[in-house]
C-alpha cells in the first residue's frame, strides 16, 4: 500500500513538470501552429540562471536564497522566451516549417552553449532542508518536494484557466486557437497574442525547469530535451491547443510511467508511453479531448 | 551531357583518393590516403547517404519523421547483435538486417501513416524513441547499454578489418551513398516518385485523381528507411561497433539539420548537407583546440568548442538567409513552399 501511495504522488509530482511544460508547447501550437522545439531551451535557461543566481548570492539563509534564485530564473526564463518570439519567430510568419527549424536550431544551440560554459556534469542546487524532508502518508514517506511540484502545478493550471476564461486577452488566445482568420479579420492584432503565448509558455517552462532541480537536485544541460519529448507526447495525447486535456494526460502519462518502470522493469515506464501514445493516436487521432473541438 | 560527366568524373576522384598521397593544409590533419583522414571521408560519406535517404521522405514526399534513426539504428544494432552476440557469419547477419529493414518500415509505416502532419511526426518519434530506450535497456546483455558494443571482428571479411583496410571500408562508404543516390534519383523519377512529389505539393488532389496517397507515402516510407537500414550496417562496419548514439531523437534532428543545410529536396542537397555537417561536427573540435581559437577571449572560445552550438548556428542562418540550402546558393528559384503543407 505505502508504495502504491509513494509511486502515485510522485508520479504527480513528476506529471506536474510534464504539464507546465506541455501546458505552454500546447497553447504556443493550439494558437500559432508552430511545434516549439526550444521549449526545453526555455526549461534549461530557467533552471541554470537558478542555480547561476543561487551561486553568486552569498550570506544569506538558504530557502530565502532559494526562493530569490527561482524568481530570477523564472524573470530570465521568461524574458528569454519572449525576446524568442520576437527576434526570431516573428520574421517567419505564415512560414511553419522554417519556423519549426529555426526553434530546433535553437534548442541545439542552448544545450550546446550551456554545455560548453558549464561542461555537461550536473550542477547540484543548494536546496533548503524541508524539501529534501519526508512527510509520512499512508505509511509511505514522501518527499517534501513532491507537494510543491504538485501544488505549483495545481496554482499554474488554476491561473492558466482564469487567464483563459475570465481576461480579454485570455478570450483573444482563445478564440485565435479556434480561428485564427476570424479574429484578425475582426479587427484583433492575434501578434500581440503570439508574443504573449510565447511569455507564459516561457514561464511554464522555466518553472518547470525550478521544479526539475527540486525533483532531481540537479540542473544539466541535457534535462530541458529529455522531459520535452515526454511533453509533446503529453501534448499529442490531451489533444494540441487543450489545457485542460493537457492537464490530465501529463498525469495519466508520469503515472503509467512510474507504475510500470517500478512493477515491470526499469525503462518499460518509457515504452509504456510509447504504446500509450500509439493506441490513442490510432482510436482517437486527434488527442483525447479531439471529440470537445 | 555535362550533367552526367560532372558526376562520374567527381566518383572517379573520390575513388581514386586512397592512391593520393596528396597533402590539403586546414582542411584535413594527414595527407588524404592516410587512415584517419579516409575514415573522416568515408564516415561523411555514410551520413551523406544516410541524408539522401532522409530528402526522399522530408524533401521528396513532404513526410516529417522524427523517427529515421530507429532504422539507421536498426541495421547498426541487429547486424551488430546477429554476429556479435548470436555468432552468426557474416551474410545471414547482412540478410536477416535487411529483411527487417523492410518488415519493420512496412508495419511501423502502415500505423503511423494512419496520421498526418504533426500526429506522424510525433508517432514516428515515439516508435525511435522505444527503440531508443532498448539500445539503452541492455536487454540480454545485447546492445551494451550506454557503452553500445565492439562488433566481433572475426565474423567480418578479412579486406573489412584493420587499419591497413581502411581503403577499402572508405569504399564500401562511397559505393554506399553512391549507389543510394543512383537509387533514389531513379526512383524518384519513376512513376511512382512523381506521385511522391505530387503528394508533397497537394495530396487532396492525388486523393481526387482516383490514387491512394497512402501506399505511395508507405512505399517511400520503405524505401528511405530500408536504405538507412543499409546504412547502418555500412556504419557498424565502418567503426566496428554500435554506439547508442545513433538512436537517440537528436539524431534524426541531425538528419534533417543536414538536408535543410544542404537544400531539402534538390538534386544534390542533402548529399552536401550530409558532408558539410559531418565534416563540421568532426572537426570544430580539433579548431577549438588550435592555437588561433585558444587565444582569443573566453567569450569567443568558450562557444566555439561545442560543434553542436556552430551547427545550430549555421542552420538558424541558413533557414533565414538561404531558405533553399547550400544547393540553391547564388540560383534564383521557387522556394518549395509546399514543405508547408508538411505541418
Amino acid at each position: 500500500m505505502s508504495t502504491i501511495v509513494l509511486l502515485a504522488i510522485t508520479g504527480f509530482g513528476l506529471g506536474a513538470m510534464y504539464f507546465l511544460i506541455a501546458s505552454g508547447l500546447s497553447l504556443i501550437y493550439g494558437l500559432m501552429g508552430v511545434l516549439n522545439f526550444a521549449h526545453g531551451a526555455f526549461l534549461t535557461v530557467g533552471a541554470y540562471a537558478t542555480w547561476y543566481t543561487e551561486t553568486k548570492l552569498g550570506g544569506i539563509a538558504v530557502a530565502p536564497r532559494f526562493l530569490l534564485a527561482a524568481l530570477v530564473g523564472l524573470a530570465i526564463g521568461t524574458a528569454f522566451a519572449a525576446l524568442v518570439e520576437v527576434v526570431l519567430i516573428r520574421p517567419l510568419y505564415g512560414r511553419h516549417i522554417e519556423q519549426v527549424l529555426v526553434t530546433v536550431g535553437l534548442g541545439l544551440c542552448v544545450s550546446a552553449l550551456a554545455t560548453a560554459i558549464w561542461t555537461s556534469d550536473p550542477k547540484f542546487v543548494s536546496l533548503p532542508r524541508w524539501t529534501s524532508q519526508t512527510t509520512g502518508v499512508l505509511g509511505a514517506s514522501i518527499p517534501n518536494d513532491r507537494w510543491l511540484e504538485i501544488i505549483t502545478a495545481g496554482v499554474v493550471l488554476t491561473a492558466l484557466e482564469l487567464f483563459l476564461r475570465r481576461t480579454r486577452y485570455g478570450l483573444i488566445v482563445r478564440a485565435g486557437v479556434e480561428n485564427r482568420a476570424m479574429v484578425t479579420a475582426l479587427g484583433i492584432d492575434v501578434r500581440r497574442a503570439f508574443t504573449l503565448v510565447f511569455a507564459i509558455g516561457g514561464l511554464a517552462a522555466a518553472l518547470a525547469g525550478v521544479l526539475a532541480a527540486l525533483y532531481f537536485g540537479t540542473v544539466d544541460p541535457q534535462r530541458g530535451t529529455s522531459l520535452l519529448i515526454f511533453a509533446f507526447i503529453v501534448v499529442v495525447i490531451g489533444g494540441l491547443g487543450s489545457i485542460g486535456g493537457t492537464a490530465v494526460a501529463a498525469v495519466v502519462v508520469a503515472l503509467v510511467q512510474q507504475f510500470a518502470n517500478y512493477y515491470a522493469s526499469s525503462g518499460m515506464g518509457d515504452l509504456s508511453v510509447v504504446l500509450l501514445l500509439a493506441v490513442v493516436l490510432l482510436v482517437r487521432p486527434r488527442g483525447l479531448t479531439a471529440a470537445a473541438a | 551531357m555535362k550533367r552526367i560527366l560532372v558526376p562520374v568524373a567527381l566518383v572517379a576522384v573520390l575513388a581514386a583518393l586512397p592512391k593520393l598521397a596528396i597533402d590539403i593544409p586546414y582542411l584535413f590533419k594527414s595527407s588524404l590516403d592516410s587512415p584517419g583522414t579516409l575514415q573522416l571521408i568515408a564516415l561523411m560519406l555514410t551520413f551523406a547517404g544516410l541524408a539522401f535517404t532522409y530528402d526522399l521522405l522530408f524533401g521528396y514526399t513532404g513526410l516529417l519523421s522524427f523517427g529515421h534513426a530507429l532504422y539507421f539504428a536498426v541495421g547498426v544494432y541487429v547486424a551488430g547483435i546477429a554476429m556479435t552476440r548470436w555468432h552468426w557469419s557474416f551474410w545471414p547477419s547482412v540478410l536477416f538486417t535487411a529483411a527487417l529493414g523492410i518488415i519493420l518500415p512496412l508495419v511501423f509505416g502502415a500505423v503511423s501513416l494512419r496520421v498526418g502532419g504533426i500526429a506522424f511526426a510525433m508517432v514516428t518519434l515515439a516508435f525511435a524513441q522505444a527503440g531508443s530506450v532498448l539500445a539503452f535497456k541492455n536487454p540480454y546483455r545485447w546492445t551494451g547499454g550506454e557503452d553500445g558494443f565492439g562488433v566481433d571482428y572475426t565474423k567480418l571479411p578479412a579486406g573489412l578489418v584493420g587499419i591497413l583496410n581502411t581503403k577499402n571500408l572508405y569504399w564500401l562508404a562511397l559505393a554506399y551513398a553512391v549507389g543510394v543516390f543512383l537509387v533514389g534519383r531513379w526512383a524518384i523519377n519513376s512513376s511512382p516518385g512523381r506521385v511522391w512529389q505530387a503528394i508533397r505539393e497537394n495530396e487532396l488532389r492525388v486523393e481526387v485523381l482516383g490514387l491512394r496517397p497512402f501506399d505511395f507515402k508507405l512505399m517511400a516510407f520503405v524505401l528511405a528507411s530500408f536504405l538507412a537500414t543499409v546504412g547502418g550496417i555500412v556504419y557498424l562496419v565502418l567503426i566496428s561497433g554500435a554506439n547508442p548514439d545513433v538512436t537517440v531523437p537528436s539524431f534524426t534532428l541531425a538528419l534533417l539539420v543536414m538536408v535543410v543545410i544542404g537544400g531539402a529536396g534538390s538534386r544534390w542537397g542533402a548529399l552536401v548537407g550530409g558532408l558539410v555537417y559531418t565534416y563540421l561536427d568532426q572537426r570544430l573540435g580539433d579548431v577549438a583546440d588550435s592555437h588561433t581559437v585558444s587565444t582569443l577571449p573566453s567569450v569567443l572560445r568558450t562557444p566555439l568548442q561545442e560543434p553542436l552550438f556552430i551547427l545550430g548556428l549555421v542552420f538558424i542562418l541558413v533557414v533565414y538567409f538561404a531558405p533553399g540550402g547550400l544547393a540553391r546558393l547564388g540560383r534564383i528559384r521557387r522556394r518549395p513552399a509546399a514543405l508547408e503543407e508538411a505541418l
